[in-house]
C-alpha cells in the first residue's frame, strides 16, 4: 500500500521548487537545467541511474553545493541567498550514513541538537521522542562503530530529523542494506510522510523503492529530467502490459512481424530481449508467440506488468543498473511465464 | 505546535541558529570527546618530548657544564622540549576523517558557521596543547628547573607554547581541508623538521656556524625559543618576548591564511 501523499491531496505552497537549475562541474553539466514543483507531504522519488544528476541535485537543495544558473527554493527559502534559513528547514540523509563512528549515538544526536540551537530540555526531549520513532534502543549508548549497516542508517534517520524538520531528503537510503533493514526504512519513510505530513525527498537507483514510496516519481538521465508524473501515469506510457521473449538469436524480421500485429503498441530489442508493450498481454501474447516462430525459435515468452525500468528503458533506451537491489523486484512476483 | 512536535514528543521545538561561542564550544568538545578513543595522536608527541629532554640534559649536561659557565642544560632543553611536544598536535586527521567518512558534509548541513567547524578543532588542540606541556613543565620543575620570571613566567611560557602550537597546527588544517588526505596530512609532519632542527634546539644561537646560523637567523622558531629561555633562565625580557610574539604572529598569519583560504576552497567544492 502506498501511503504517501498525491499531488492534489497536498496543499500549500510549494515545498521544493527549481527552475532551470543547473550545476557544472567545469565542461560537465552534473545537473542541466531541472525544473520540479514539490507540494508539501508529498514524497517523490528522484529515479537514475549513477552519475544521472541525483546526488548532485540534493547536494544543491541541500546547500552543500551552490547552483551555476537557475533558481531553487526549499520550505520557500532560496538554497542561493537564504542558506542558512534552508538548513534550518531541512533534514538530510545522504547516500552514505554521514556518522562519526567514533562517538556514541547519543553523543551525536546530541551534539546535532545543539548544532540547531536546541536547549538541554529540548534534545532531551526530542532523543526520547526519536528513540521511540526510530527505536534504536540500547545501542544508541554504545560507539557506532559497532553498529550495524541497518542501525547506522536509522541513526543517520534520527539525526537528520532531531530538530522537526519541514523537509526531509533521504539520498538512497537504503542502498546497501539487508532486504529486512530495507523494508524497515520504507515502513519508516512513510510513518515518517503518513502520521507527521512530512515532505519527503528521496532519491533511489532502486524502481520498486520508487515505486512502493513515492506519491509522484521524476526520472533523470545525464542531468535532466526525462519524465514525472505518479508511478501508474509513467508506466501507463508503455502500455498495459509488457511481453519479453527469448529468441534464439536477435533477428529483425522479429519486430517487424510483431509491430503490425492488433494490440501491439511497439517492440524493441534491449540484448538479447525483445520486448513488446501491449494493451492487453493476455490477448495478444498468442499471436505475438505464432508470429514470432515463424522467424526464429523461441526460448521463452514471459508476460509482466510494466515497470519502472520499462519506463526509463522506453525514455532513454538504457536500462537501469539496480543489480545491487537487494531483494526481488516487485514486479517479478507477477512474472508468468507462458511459454518455455 | 506541529504534527511532527506532537508525534515526536509534544513539545515544540524550532530549529535556531546558536551564538558563535556556541558553536564553537559544541565542535571542540566533540573533538576533545575522541581523544581518549585516539591515544596514538598524542602519546607519540609527550613521549618524544619527554624522551629527548631526559636523554639530551643527559648526553649534554657534562659537556656543555664544563665548558659554559653558569650554563644550565635543563632550563636550556625544556623550551626545545615543549616545542617538540607541542608543534604539529592538531586535530586535522579526524577532520580528514570526517571529510571522507561524510560528517563534515553533516556538521555543514546543520546551521553551524562554517569557521566554528575550524576554531572548534583549534580550540580543542589549545586544550590538548596545554595538557601536554604540564607534564613536561612539571618534570623540568621536579629536576630543579626554575622559572626566572616566576609563577606568572610559568604562564606565559604555557601561553607562548600554545600559541605556536595553534600557528603551526593551521597548517595541517589547510593540508587537511585542501586535500582531504590522510598520507598528505601526515606528511605536513615534514614542515616540523626544519622548523624544529635549523635552529637554536641543541646550541645556543651564537654557537651556531656556516649555513646554519643563517637559517636559523630566518627560522621564527629560534626567536620563539630565545622568548621561551628568557622567561626560565633570565627574567623578564621585553625584547626577547616581543620577537617571539612576532614571530608566532608572522607564522600564524600565514597558516591561517592558507586554513581559511582551503576552507573556502572546499566549501565551494561542495
Amino acid at each position: 500500500m502506498n501511503y504517501s501523499f498525491l499531488p492534489e491531496q497536498a496543499s500549500g505552497p510549494s515545498a521544493i521548487m527549481t527552475k532551470g537549475l543547473v550545476r557544472r562541474f567545469g565542461d560537465k553539466a552534473a545537473v542541466d537545467g531541472v525544473d520540479l514543483d514539490i507540494r508539501r507531504g508529498e514524497i517523490y522519488g528522484f529515479l537514475g541511474p549513477n552519475g544521472a544528476g541525483k546526488s548532485t541535485t540534493v547536494r544543491v537543495l541541500c546547500t552543500l553545493l551552490t547552483p551555476t544558473s537557475g533558481q531553487a527554493f526549499v520550505a520557500g527559502h532560496d538554497v542561493a541567498r537564504e542558506p542558512e534559513q534552508v538548513r534550518l528547514r531541512i533534514g538530510v540523509a545522504l547516500q552514505e550514513a554521514a556518522l562519526d563512528a567514533k562517538q556514541t549515538g547519543l553523543q551525536l544526536l546530541r551534539l546535532q541538537g545543539r548544532l540547531y540551537g536546541l536547549s538541554r530540555p529540548e534534545i532531551a526531549a526530542r532523543l526520547e521522542a526519536l528513540s521511540q520513532l526510530i527505536d534504536i534502543g540500547d545501542a544508541i549508548g554504545k560507539p557506532i562503530e559497532t553498529y550495524s549497516g541497518g542501525m547506522k542508517r536509522r541513526l543517520d534517520l534520527a539525526a537528520a530529523l532531531v530538530h522537526s524538520p519541514e523537509v526531509l531528503f533521504l539520498d538512497e537510503p537504503t542502498t546497501g542494506l539487508d532486504p529486512v533493514s530495507r523494508a524497515r526504512m520504507w515502513e519508516e519513510v512513510r510513518r515518517l510522510n503518513s502520521e507527521l505530513g512530512m515532505t519527503i525527498f528521496l532519491t533511489t537507483q532502486y524502481l520498486e523503492e520508487a515505486d512502493e514510496l513515492a506519491g509522484r516519481v521524476g526520472i533523470i538521465d545525464h542531468g535532466r529530467i526525462v519524465a514525472e508524473g505518479t508511478p501508474a501515469e509513467l508506466k501507463r506510457r508503455v502500455g498495459n502490459d509488457v511481453i519479453v521473449a527469448r529468441l534464439a538469436r536477435r533477428d529483425d524480421a522479429a519486430l517487424e512481424v510483431v509491430r503490425d500485429l492488433p494490440g501491439v503498441r511497439g517492440a524493441e530489442f534491449h540484448g538479447d530481449e525483445l520486448l513488446v508493450s501491449a494493451d492487453d498481454g493476455a490477448a495478444t501474447i498468442g499471436p505475438v508467440a505464432v508470429a514470432l516462430a515463424t522467424v526464429s525459435q523461441v526460448r521463452t515468452l514471459t508476460l509482466r506488468t510494466p515497470t519502472l525500468d520499462d519506463v526509463f528503458l522506453e525514455l532513454t533506451g538504457n536500462r537501469m543498473e539496480s543489480d545491487r537491489s537487494p531483494q526481488p523486484r516487485a514486479d517479478a512476483r507477477e512474472l508468468t511465464e507462458v511459454m518455455k | 505546535m506541529t504534527s511532527i512536535d506532537i508525534a515526536l514528543g509534544g513539545r515544540p521545538v524550532v530549529a535556531r541558529r546558536s551564538n558563535p561561542g556556541r558553536d564553537v564550544a559544541a565542535i571542540a568538545g566533540r573533538a576533545l570527546r575522541r581523544v581518549p578513543r585516539e591515544l596514538e595522536t598524542v602519546i607519540p608527541p609527550i613521549f618524544i618530548a619527554l624522551f629527548f629532554f631526559i636523554v639530551n640534559i643527559g648526553t649534554l649536561q657534562h659537556l656543555t657544564q664544563s665548558h659554559i659557565k653558569g650554563f644550565d642544560i635543563k632550563s636550556f632543553m625544556l623550551p626545545t622540549a615543549i616545542l617538540l611536544g607541542v608543534t604539529g598536535i592538531s586535530r586535522a586527521g579526524s577532520l580528514v576523517i570526517d571529510i571522507q567518512s561524510g560528517y563534515l558534509d553533516r556538521l555543514l548541513l546543520t546551521p553551524v558557521r562554517r569557521v566554528a567547524i575550524l576554531l572548534g578543532h583549534l580550540v580543542a588542540d589549545v586544550a590538548i596543547a596545554t595538557a601536554l606541556m604540564v607534564p613536561i613543565v612539571g618534570l623540568a620543575l621536579g629536576l630543579g628547573v626554575r622559572f626566572q620570571a616566576g609563577p606568572l613566567g610559568v604562564l606565559v611560557f604555557l601561553v607562548l607554547g600554545c600559541a605556536w602550537s595553534l600557528a603551526f597546527a593551521a597548517f595541517g588544517y589547510a593540508i587537511a581541508l585542501k586535500t582531504g588526505n590522510p598520507a598528505a596530512v601526515n606528511s605536513s609532519f615534514l614542515l616540523f623538521f626544519p622548523f624544529l632542527f635549523m635552529t637554536s634546539s641543541y646550541v645556543p644561537k651564537e654557537q651556531l656556524s656556516g649555513w646554519l646560523a643563517a637559517v636559523a637567523t630566518w627560522n621564527p622558531v629560534t626567536y620563539i625559543l630565545e622568548g621561551l629561555r628568557s622567561l626560565v633562565s633570565t627574567g623578564w625580557s621585553a625584547a626577547a618576548l616581543g620577537e617571539a610574539l612576532l614571530a608566532i604572529a608572522g607564522v600564524g598569519v600565514v597558516s591561517f591564511a592558507l586554513c581559511f583560504a582551503a576552507l573556502r576552497g572546499r566549501l565551494r567544492r561542495g
